[in-house]
């Protein structure tokens, strides 16, 4: 690092020094100015071609591309000069010459760079009197949608089909004002990640089948978050309108996932919708589970452990909080404690290092493992005759009852209640799911990354550490967890992994735990 | 022998001293008129000597930029460890130039010597010829003499038996006129779609494969064995004396509303006036020449009165409001509608554009839907303003020079023959409309 050479240059009067090497666009992000670019993508080698992103360089003959133009030291840039903003208007308007200019349906009203840019520095009026270019929309395979006339060939989704994803079915064909975006004879988008090509693109014109005329970009509420589907760990966004995730779409973190998430973690989300949730804490009374006052609830699980060993067959997918607490609960009682991952098919995406649709679909294995968790195909192997079975949100899938007949007892902490347990559990307590708590996970390279709540947990479920925390104090363990935060402070403490880790440090890109360093580069 | 009309005296034969000639064409016949003596003898030559005379003959491209030949094989490092490669553009594709397919049909050997000369010049071992894919009878050619070439030895590991290696092969394109630019010419030699590349990197650095590569027109890697054969000084006295840039002869190609098209070759330097009365006959009977392009149809158009004062040189060519370009030279006269032509060749350009560059991709089509608007009687006054604006965005703004290209006869046709257009715009169609019906 050290002897990277550095290059002073000014862009908008603004002093900014950056490596050498660096395009004008990026350096002029450094300096708090945002080139307006379309065929332009930091995950994408650079393809020069939408000629949006032109700025005026002192000196220089012609305006310069600055996505494609490295800074030279002494360099003066000048963005929104009248020679710039008129070429950029100049490009605009010919955008639109063919554009249907069908804002009022296109799904990306509100989030479409064409919009965006034209209503920055476009111009008020078109002077294009022609027939416009018309093509048919195109069902592209996957989730993607192709609306031609959208379309302004910024050759994004080409890069990422060829140079990421390394599975090239798409491809401009036709010349000139006829060209469109052409998929293979017999291809289809069906690539695990091909989904991508709908967030990269900046226009409507690659659409999602899936959230297609379902929410206006204006509409959702977003929340930072982390893909609960698989042990990758990719950074996301989770949009929610009027309580229901509408979408999940990438965030970026470098170290990561870059820009990207793959189609089965994009698609996942009607589970965190599901209306078959408990919530309301139950408590067996003759026979049947009634509602019941947490209070009530608490005190009855705190009877049945009374004395006992606890056995905890828990999800990989609670938070390290909700891990931790229950750690400690199988420690105070002297129990044990398993989970079990399910398994799926891995996808990699070749283009980005270490980055894969994990066949570990759960997103905390690691956390479990490190939480104290054994894992195992047999989970319930580990429990003794007579232990109390707590079920943390464990789908129990091929799990029967006669296969927990040996507990003394049943206690639920989860979202749902599945299969046997509606008749088997003799207290449930109802927990939020994924995005409606915060917390951490830690996905396979031992990388710590928080997600925050996107929307409302139903009815009276708690936040997963909080109802562990309360069955934790109930039982004599009293210390306190009233924040997530609080709870992450007390792993960071008893955990030397997690040492000196805060919400705080974490942020919103994560770290990796102490020991996961030489886990990544092996 | 010139062809097919016989030569005029003041043309100056050089390249085109054997066109017609049937015996030119095989190696044997090649040979006697003294072939591949320039290629014996550079190929026991330091490549920096060749690379020098080239540089003193003062030989400039000929493909339209002219840029000097010489300086451009000097941007090839000797002994960086890489392979470098000559490209010989043989697209030709730019309209109202075929001197390069004159150059294929009879004298063949001359370009293959040509080439292999280049190619040990920029210590390149292999030589592609890129040629269009419309020029079938050029590509039989070429092949037989490259043919004819391996089974002499002349090209191979053994080159003439100085054990150097020069291979030159044959590449035919599929007929796109974006391909003749050099950058997506070494695209779809790769056999990528021939869109051009962002430069830099230029070719001298990364070029095609990404190793070093020199491009070169057909008539420049052509000229090269005659410089070598008679020196740099004797090139130098084709010219102008009172202009020393540009030296040598230059093959022109004619077309278009005059009694004697064709191709010609002169010294550069040579009265445009004298070339078109004299050598080409000048007008048809009873008409006027209207506007000259001189260069291909991508230069400027020019009035009579600026081309009857042009020298047909580089600097001539610029000092009268138009560029030397290709040399294809197209006539214009009286009898023509000039807009349309313009409209002609704008939708050319919008059908060739590679739909890279916003500006180049709708503003062509743009651009031509305009003037066929004007031509069919429904222009504007707005139109022209609005034309001239879109040339503007056009020129100077996208990879390659395409765009500009489409711009040129349009901002130059209205900047000197607007009452052309507004005469058209005046003489505005009025539409039928039905009577009322009762």
């Amino acid at each position: 690092m050290a002897d990277v050479k550095m290059v002073n240059l000014t862009i908008e009067g603004r002093g900014v020094s950056v490596p050498d090497g660096t395009s004008i666009l990026e350096a002029a992000k450094l300096a708090g100015v945002l080139v307006p670019h379309y065929c332009y993508h930091p995950g994408l080698p650079v393809a020069g071609v939408c000629r949006m992103c032109l700025v005026e360089v002192e000196k220089a003959p012609k305006l310069a591309p600055s996505c494609a133009t490295a800074v030279v030291e002494g360099q003066v840039v000048h963005v929104h000069s009248p020679k710039a903003l008129e070429a950029r208007k100049g490009v605009l308007e010919m955008l639109l010459i063919n554009h249907p200019l069908d804002c009022p349906i296109c799904d990306q009203a509100g989030e479409c760079e064409l919009q965006d840019y034209t209503y920055q520095e476009g111009r008020a009026e078109g002077r294009y009197r022609d027939p416009k270019r018309f093509n048919p929309v195109e069902d592209f395979g996957g989730d993607v949608m192709y609306v031609a006339n959208r379309c302004i060939l910024c050759t994004r989704c080409v890069r990422f089909m060829d140079d990421i994803a390394h599975d090239p079915v798409l491809a401009v064909v036709e010349r000139g004002d006829r060209a469109l975006i052409g998929k293979f004879e017999g291809e289809d988008l069906t690539h695990a990640w091909a989904g991508n090509v709908i967030d990269l693109c900046p226009v409507g014109a690659l659409l999602s089948k899936d959230s297609l005329n379902k929410a206006r970009a204006w509409e959702l509420d977003r929340a930072a978050s982390v893909c609960p589907n698989c042990s990758q760990g990719c950074n996301m966004i989770v949009e929610t309108r009027d309580n229901q995730v509408m979408r999940l779409r990438p965030r970026p973190n470098a170290d990561v996932n870059e820009f990207f998430m793959c189609d089965h973690g994009r698609l996942n989300y009607r589970w965190m919708n599901r209306a078959d949730r408990v919530d309301t804490p139950m408590v067996r009374q003759n026979g049947v589970l009634a509602r019941a006052d947490w209070e009530v609830a608490l005190r009855a699980a705190a009877a049945l452990l009374g004395g006992k060993r606890a056995f905890v067959l828990a999800s990989p997918n609670l938070s390290n909080e909700a891990l931790f607490l229950l750690g400690k609960l199988v420690a105070k009682t002297g129990g044990a404690g398993a989970f079990r991952v399910n398994q799926g098919q891995e996808a990699p995406l070749p283009g980005v290092k270490d980055l894969a649709l994990r066949a570990d679909r759960a997103a905390n294995v690691r956390g479990a493992e490190l939480a104290g968790f054994t894992r195992s195909d047999a989970p319930l192997s580990g429990m003794m005759a007579g232990d109390v079975l707590i079920v943390a949100d464990e789908e129990l899938d091929g799990v029967d009852a006669t296969d927990a007949a040996r507990a003394g007892a049943v206690i639920v902490v989860g979202t749902t209640l599945p299969g046997w347990a509606r008749h088997g559990a003799n207290v449930v307590l109802p927990i939020a799911n994924c995005v409606e708590e915060d917390g951490t996970f830690t996905n396979l390279r031992g990388r710590v990354q928080r997600f925050f709540q996107a929307k409302a947990a139903p009815g009276l479920a708690r936040p997963s550490f909080f109802a562990i925390g309360d069955l934790l104090a109930s039982v004599g363990d009293g210390a306190g967890y009233w924040t997530a935060s609080q709870t992450f402070d007390a792993l960071a403490a008893a955990h030397t992994e997690f040492a000196g880790m805060s919400y705080d440090t974490l942020a919103l890109k994560g770290a990796p735990t102490a020991g996961a360093m030489t886990e990544a580069s092996a | 022998m010139g062809f097919p009309h016989t030569p005029h005296e003041r043309e100056s034969l050089v390249l085109s001293k054997h066109f017609g000639e049937q015996e030119a064409i095989g190696l044997d016949g090649w040979r006697k008129r003294g072939g591949y003596v320039a290629l014996e003898k550079a190929l026991r030559m330091e490549p920096a000597e060749i690379v020098q005379i080239v540089k003193d003959s003062g030989l400039r491209g000929r493909g339209g930029a002219g840029f000097p030949t010489g300086l451009k094989w000097s941007f090839m490092k000797p002994g960086d460890g890489k392979q470098h490669y000559l490209a010989c553009n043989a697209d030709e594709s730019e309209p109202g130039t075929f001197k390069d397919r004159e150059i294929m049909r009879w004298t063949p050997h001359a370009l293959v010597e040509g080439c292999a000369i280049g190619a040990y010049a920029i210590g390149a071992t292999v030589a592609y010829v890129y040629i269009r894919g419309e020029y079938t009878e050029a590509m039989e050619k070429m092949n037989a003499a490259c043919k004819e070439a391996y089974a002499a030895g002349i090209l191979g590991t053994n080159a003439m038996g100085t054990g150097k290696t020069v291979h030159v092969y044959v590449h035919k394109g599929a007929g796109a006129y974006i391909c003749g630019e050099e950058t997506a010419m070494m695209n779809s030699l790769e056999g990528r779609r021939g869109n051009p590349r962002i430069k830099p990197p230029f070719p001298a650095v990364s070029g095609l494969f990404g190793m070093p590569t020199t491009i070169n027109n057909v008539e420049t890697l052509a000229a090269v064995p005659h410089i070598l054969n008679n020196g740099a000084d004797w090139y130098k006295t084709f010219g102008r004396a009172d202009n020393p840039k540009s030296t040598g002869t230059k093959l022109f190609s004619v077309c278009g509303n005059i009694a004697k098209p064709g191709n010609y070759e002169v010294a550069l330097g040579f009265p445009f006036k004298d070339f078109l009365y004299d050598l080409c006959g000048g007008p048809l009977p009873g008409r006027q020449f209207k506007a000259i392009i001189p260069g291909g149809i991508s230069v400027p158009i020019q009035t009579r009165e600026e081309a009857e004062n042009s020298p047909m040189d580089y600097e001539g060519f610029v000092a009268n409001g138009t560029m030397l370009g290709s040399g294809g030279v197209i006539i214009i006269d009286d009898a023509q509608n000039l807009v349309k032509q313009i409209a002609r060749a704008a939708r050319f350009f919008a059908h060739e554009s590679c739909a890279q560059c916003t500006q180049c991709r709708e503003g062509t089509a743009w651009t031509t839907k305009i003037l066929e608007r004007i031509v069919a009687g429904d222009g504007t006054h707005e139109d022209l303003d609005t034309l001239l604006e879109i040339a503007d965005n056009m020129t100077g703004k996208t990879i390659c020079v395409l765009s500009d290209s489409c711009a040129t006869p349009v901002v130059s046709g209205i900047q000197k023959f607007r009452p052309d257009f507004e005469a058209l715009i005046k003489r505005k169609k009025v539409h039928m409309v039905p009577a009322q019906v009762a």
